[in-house]
């Protein structure tokens, strides 16, 4: 009985997982057989690929599910009732550097550019040099998405409005783009989406909108959102800081 | 056997990716906080998942969906298929199929995208109901699915991306100025939600593989930018869609009295 709800479980949540990646199948082939007219390339690789991403996201969510998450909100909930700002500051940014450091998307993304720094010269082409170029990038966004929630967390203790911090930033932005090389700007622009996503984002949600509902006088829906937007844009700054050091 | 050795490869990299996180609960909670784990079971069955899960991801990834996008952009971008000769600069209005298959992508995987329903679901709640979930969630498809298409355009054409994000972000500010107070953190907040972890590696190879055979055309200059945009116009069509609600709102209003 057990092994059958459990199998049950379990193939409720491939189809889940398959139905998040089903739009995606659907584009793809339409283009290969009504436009391009081209039989897929290497379609057994595509194919034994596709399903390891499903079973891994499947298995990744669930296990974020059972571990992370319920822990991250008990800890999150029971810092900010303990009052002391200190570890409050410090966990925040800690959970916003581990989270990033961890993500999925940054990972790969991370890997494309080392190898598209490498084959335009930019840096050596052993993989130890763009392993480290890759370690490079991300230690910088995992820098960044942590002071970004430091500084969004403060923001919600001292109530600042949203947009002042966004303005100041992208301004900021502009001139770091002027000032840095060319071949990084790009890529740092796209590493404030990368960050965010699978687990950074229910995360810190869970933190902004849980210290906003403790804290007196702010609003949860005003002041608990807008963690995620300073750790789309912080990543910008600190990722272009890093390719001016190392170009 | 390859497989083998990059599984191995991949493993390890994930462990000590996920060291960070595993450090910063232990201590918090066990030694900051003098309380035990609840449910530790199920929390180490789970981080063993996370792991696993990770592992297989990033090799399928490695295997699907990076190669995937990469020759999709190299067949639609190929002079054979766009039927022009050689190296010759093409008008960028040829590439018509890229633009469509960019749409489709961004439109397809953010009406699916499982954080977008959580926060449309939020904002519904925030609201009092003026947001549709449908609503949001169709507007939020639509900024992304332009975004690409603007953004393949910009690879095609070569034009700076920091022109298109300046004037982008002008727009997101003047916006702000006009909209709703309570829906801006959340509209802001939906830029970094729709670029998830299938859509950045297709959309990432799909913008590699794009400016690798575009003539003239840098991957490490021109290849990237294609997130930014898709986490740039969901802030936009999010704001938008709150203003137009509202002016409908008030609008209905000033007809009743």
């Amino acid at each position: 009985m057990m092994i059958i709800r459990r199998a049950q479980v379990i193939l409720n949540k491939l189809k889940e997982a398959f139905i998040d990646l089903l739009p995606i199948i659907l584009v793809v082939s339409f283009f290969q057989i009504f436009v391009l007219k081209q039989p897929f390339p290497n379609i057994g690789d595509v194919l034994f690929g596709s399903f390891l991403v499903v079973l891994g996201l499947m298995l990744f969510v669930e296990g974020l599910e059972m571990s992370l998450f319920p822990i991250g909100e008990v800890l999150a909930q029971s810092l900010a009732r303990k009052g002391s700002l200190f570890w409050l500051l410090l966990f925040s940014f800690a959970l916003g550097f581990s989270t990033s450091i961890a993500e999925p998307a940054l990972i790969a993304v991370a890997d494309e550019a080392g190898r598209i720094a490498s084959i335009e010269g930019l840096i050596g082409e052993s993989p130890s040099e763009i392993e480290s170029y890759a370690l490079g990038l991300r230690l910088s966004v995992a820098f960044a998405v942590g002071t970004a929630i430091l500084i969004g967390v403060i923001r919600i203790l001292k109530g600042w409005p949203l947009h002042f911090l966004i303005i100041s930033g992208y301004g900021v932005v502009m001139i770091l783009t002027i000032l840095a090389p060319e071949q990084i700007i790009g890529i740092a622009y796209d590493t404030g989406g990368v960050a965010t996503s699978t687990i950074t984002v229910p995360l810190v949600t869970a933190l902004g909108v849980g210290l906003a509902s403790t804290i007196k006088g702010r609003n949860p829906l005003t002041d608990g959102f807008g963690l995620i937007a300073l750790a789309v844009m912080m990543p910008m700054i600190f990722v272009m800081i890093y390719g001016m050091l190392i170009f | 056997m390859d497989l083998t050795q990059s599984f191995i490869n991949i493993f390890l990299n994930t462990l000590r990716d996920v060291i960070p996180i595993a450090t910063l609960i232990v201590v918090f909670q066990v030694i900051l906080l003098r309380q035990p784990i609840p449910h530790l079971k199920s929390v180490l069955i789970g981080a063993v998942y996370v792991i696993l899960g990770l592992v297989f991801f990033l090799i399928g990834l490695e295997k699907a969906l990076f190669p995937l996008g990469d020759t999709m952009a190299k067949q639609l971008s190929d002079p054979a298929f766009l039927g022009t000769v050689g190296h010759e600069q093409v008008d960028w209005y040829k590439y018509y199929w890229i633009y469509i298959f960019a749409a489709l992508i961004g439109f397809s995987t953010t009406i699916a995208e499982p954080s977008l329903i959580a926060v449309a679901f939020k904002a519904n709640e925030v609201s009092a109901g003026t947001i549709g979930q449908w609503g949001l969630r169709i507007t939020v498809a639509f900024g992304v699915a332009f975004a690409l298409v603007l953004g393949a355009f910009r690879i095609i054409t070569g034009t700076p991306l920091y022109l298109y994000i300046l004037v982008g972000y002008v727009i997101v500010l003047v916006q702000t100025i006009f909209a709703p107070k309570q829906i801006i953190a959340l509209a802001y907040d939906s830029g970094g939600v729709t670029t998830s972890t299938v859509t950045v590696p297709l959309v990432a190879a799909l913008g590699l593989g794009l400016s690798s055979t575009i003539p003239g055309r840098n991957p490490a200059i021109d290849g990237f930018g294609l997130i930014a945009f898709a986490s740039l116009f969901p802030i936009i069509s999010v704001l938008t869609y709150a203003q137009i609600m509202e002016w409908k709102i008030l609008r209905s209003k000033n007809n009743k009295l």
